[in-house]
């Protein structure tokens, strides 16, 4: 018999705000030393009350939109009950009864063609802390530094079939909530955990089989190697009677390769979810919702298209700008002032994205500014700065986004000389200075011009235009006899 | 008899905290043994406001457990009686003259019960309207900071210090709607609940006659009329409270602060035997009556239906403040209790709080006045202080 796999995902992505959910400790404690990033309020200590942080909702709402779901107009806290260490409060509060967005669609592409996939909801929440254990001395501790990190939790229908779908799902919940900047979702940072609901049926079937949840997974390949050992044990319990399958929790190993049993449903706790009398109705009137509709993006689809056609962009060079919003809106900043789209993208593709490699950050962590890229883009087309010093002064404004191009060039002595005096002076005495490498570039050995020229670029300090030096040069010294 | 769990300064102007009130200069424990010496990082906006005020901390009084008890008899320093009845500290220290006024925090309607005892004025202004930052929580949904005093200007200087709006609480109402409440009104009309009145003991009783005559020697009509739906306040209430104490009480697990057993090997017997030590019994069937409430299978027909039963009472309020300034109804079905009332009955106060849910349910201010209690409309708190001045005048 053919069966096939159902899966339902829910993903947990950090929210990139300042500032943690319910109070103003800084959100961002990735490597910090532990209780660093921590109030009395995170810290679940008596007589603080939550305030929610604005952001959180417009992040939430973003993300909603991003995905196609309908927002939901009054939205609540809820306070969900367990006893954990690393949650403070015992309760951790997210939304339970009308989460921010409802009834999303998320489409995505796999070799197998276009599928769309079903969000069932998307809602907001803290974080927990990270317990700490210490294997030698055989203590565990608490690090409340993540605590209150605002989340939002993406729970799909169970609509996605296989590991390849899973992986083009979240490639695709990435992209989309990178390009509204809310969250950054790298799953080696934690800032995207999945967590997998898995059941297996014969093919064709409309019935559900027995459902697992599968957590603990690591990366996309340990989710994917996750997928295919969970399906297989299904099958094999289904059609060999191997076992006998019970709705319950899984951790996933991935050094053995193998999912264990955590809890099953009649010990999973009761979480005892009720509204949090402390936080009113979140009310999202039309002019928050139409505000934060107007900021977003364009889809990354809209913009490669865009840039094909509008731009005349390369199908190859477009891709790669779209592959962030950050490299697509200091491209589209640079465009506006210099004016020539293929300037500007071969710009950011040669140096701009060289330079993110090399000093190896991420796409997204770009902080260069559009328009002053273009103002530099433009010096060189004007002839004003040689490229090479271009690329100089673009390594100079990685570090100050603020920088003037053209004042830092003027004070730099990095502007192309228009005295041509100087020029054929300089041209004059690299020939006199060097009567071997003439005699042999009149001999027909063209490659003891570069010594020649080489003489001339450093004495102007690469204030000139190659090309015309070139021509300059050579008609030099064919003059002499 | 000691009223104070932690002792502060006498000046001119002295006020007593109950005991959930946070001070970073004296402990809070809330009256539980569960935060024994625990020293906050904060102080309470309330108290915070008042000493920007001029007025000094004479100190923390007693209150039992988590305050949700009869008339503090929970506190883990014990009982507090006096010729063999119990009083409730707070209003004690202002009845000695120890402090001009004590402030309360209102979880189950005890400063009530107790400022009904010994004849004192008490408001519970309405909720939303003075911060809760720096209480310990308790019912969060009712929890109201309450003023206990001799003279109804005493509470009205009071009032106007503490109620404001304040950003730290997300329940904190605009500061137009908190001042609001400073306003003098005029009470003409009050409706009676005649079968509140019914279910007091005979003393009780007649002192509320008396009380009602001298209003209307005062000129305010009086009207009896039948509680309906507000009867079901009491259960309702029981429900909503004892699920949010549980969640609010939920923090004290014995990792990061407070009492910690020495007994334990493992993170369950941390949790539990912590727990178990330091929680008296009264808070512990709130905890297990409150998690039992809020359990998949009870969560729609206990807590979900007495949300439901909170909107049909503050409607039928709504209704009643169309016609009447105020609802009068008994505080108290006794004038007074005794130490083996509550230890017969541990859950008394699950009883007699039929009379105080009504205000802690639908956030509605409420008035203790020559031991009679009076509910207005929201923001009417003028209406209620008129009355306590005409009681006063009569009285």
């Amino acid at each position: 018999m053919r069966y096939e796999t159902v899966i339902g995902l829910e993903v947990h992505v950090e929210l990139a705000t300042d500032s943690k959910i319910f109070c103003s400790c800084s959100a961002h404690s990735y490597g910090a030393e532990p209780n660093t990033h921590v109030c009395p309020a995170c810290c679940g200590m008596p007589g603080m009350l939550p305030i929610v942080n604005k952001r959180v909702v417009d992040f939430g709402m973003k993300a909603g939109m991003m995905l196609n779901c309908h927002i939901n107009r009054t939205t609540t806290f809820d306070k969900k009950s367990y006893y954990y260490p690393d949650l403070p409060a015992a309760f951790q509060t997210t939304q339970w009864f009308s989460p921010v967005a409802v009834n999303g669609l998320v489409e995505i592409e796999t070799k197998d063609g276009k599928k769309g996939i079903r969000i069932k909801q998307i809602h907001m929440e803290e974080d927990a802390g990270k317990l700490v254990h210490d294997i030698r001395e055989g203590t565990t501790h608490v690090d409340f530094n993540r605590t209150s990190v605002p989340l939002i939790e993406i729970v799909s229908q169970p609509d996605l079939s296989s590991a390849d779908e899973v992986e083009a799902y979240l490639d695709r919940l990435k992209t989309l909530l990178r390009y509204a900047r809310v969250a950054e979702c790298e799953m080696a940072h934690g800032t995207m955990r999945c967590d997998v609901n898995l059941s297996v049926r014969p093919e064709g079937a409309t019935e559900y089989g027995v459902r697992t949840e599968i957590k603990n997974m690591n990366s996309i390949e340990a989710i994917k190697r996750a997928i295919e050992y969970e399906t297989a044990r299904h099958i094999d319990a289904v059609e060999n009677g191997t076992e006998v399958l019970v709705q319950e929790t899984r951790r996933w190993d991935d050094i053995k390769g193998k999912s264990f049993a955590m809890r099953t449903k009649e010990t999973a706790g009761d979480y005892r979810y009720f509204p949090d009398p402390n936080i009113m109705p979140v009310v999202i009137d039309d002019t928050w919702f139409e505000k934060i509709k107007a900021s977003l993006p364009e889809f990354p689809e809209t913009k490669l298209a865009r840039y094909t056609e509008e731009y005349a962009l390369t199908e190859y060079d477009a891709k790669r700008l779209c592959e962030s919003i950050a490299l697509c809106e200091c491209f589209e900043g640079a465009m506006k002032v210099c004016g020539n789209a293929k300037d500007a993208a071969n710009w950011m593709i040669s140096d701009v994205m060289k330079t993110l490699n090399a000093r190896q950050m991420t796409y997204d962590m770009l902080k260069l500014n559009g328009e002053t890229l273009g103002k530099l883009i433009k010096l060189v087309a004007d002839g004003k700065v040689s490229r090479p010093n271009g690329r100089k002064i673009l390594d100079v404004m990685f570090d100050d986004s603020r920088l003037d191009p053209e004042a830092y060039a003027k004070e730099n002595s990095l502007i192309i000389s228009t005295d041509t005096g100087l020029v054929d002076k300089v041209i004059q005495a690299a020939i006199a200075s060097d009567p071997k490498a003439v005699a042999d570039f009149k001999g027909g050995k063209e490659k003891a011009l570069m010594a020649l020229f080489g003489k001339c670029m450093k004495e102007l300090r690469g204030n000139c235009n190659p090309q015309e030096l070139r021509t300059l040069l050579i008609d030099a010294i064919n003059k002499i006899d | 008899m000691e009223l104070y769990l932690a002792k502060g300064e006498k000046k001119e102007k002295t006020v007593a905290l109950d005991d959930l009130f946070l001070t970073k200069s004296l402990p809070t424990t809330a009256g539980s043994k569960m935060l024994d010496g625990y020293m906050s990082l904060f102080d309470a906006e309330v108290f915070t406001l008042l000493s920007n005020s001029g007025f000094a901390l004479g100190g923390k009084a007693k209150v039992g457990e988590f305050a949700i008890d009869l008339l503090g008899e929970t506190c883990y320093k014990g009982a507090t009686e006096k010729d063999g009845k119990l009083v409730y500290a707070p209003c004690e220290l202002v009845k000695d003259g120890e402090v001009l006024a004590a402030l309360c925090l209102d979880a189950n309607g005890a400063p009530r019960r107790g400022a009904a005892q010994s004849g004192l004025v008490y408001l519970k202004p309405t909720y939303g309207t003075v911060s809760r930052f720096g209480l310990v929580g308790v019912a969060s949904s009712g929890d109201t900071v309450g003023i206990c005093a001799e003279t109804t200007d005493t509470v009205r200087e009071i009032l106007s210090v503490i109620a404001h709006h304040d950003d730290k609480d997300g329940t904190s109402l605009s500061e137009d709607a908190c001042i609001s409440i400073n306003k003098e009104k005029k009470a003409a009309k009050v409706a009676v609940l005649k079968d509140f009145i019914a279910e007091a003991e005979a003393d009780v009783q007649k002192s509320i006659y008396l009380t009602i005559e001298a209003l209307k020697k005062s000129g305010v009509e009086v009207v009896e009329i039948n509680s309906d739906e507000i009867a079901a306040a009491r259960v309702a209430w029981n429900i909503l409270m004892s699920a949010e104490t549980c969640n609010n009480v939920s923090r004290f697990d014995g990792v990061k602060y407070g009492y910690r057993t020495q007994n334990f090997t493992n993170l369950d017997e941390l949790y539990t035997n912590s727990r178990t030590e330091a929680f008296g019994d009264l808070i512990k069937t709130c905890i297990l009556f409150g998690s039992e409430t809020l359990s998949d299978k009870n969560y729609m027909k206990q807590y979900d239906k007495s949300l439901r039963i909170r909107r049909v009472i503050s409607e039928k309020f709504a209704l009643l403040f169309k016609s009447y300034d105020a609802v009068l109804l008994p505080a108290t079905s006794k004038t007074s209790y005794s130490v083996e009332d509550v230890k017969e009955n541990l859950t008394l106060c699950y009883e007699e709080n039929k009379f105080t849910a009504p205000a802690s349910i639908t956030g509605l201010p409420a008035l203790v006045a020559g031991g009679v209690q009076f509910i207005a409309d929201a923001f009417e708190e003028g209406k209620l202080l008129c009355l306590a001045q005409i009681i006063e005048q009569e009285g």
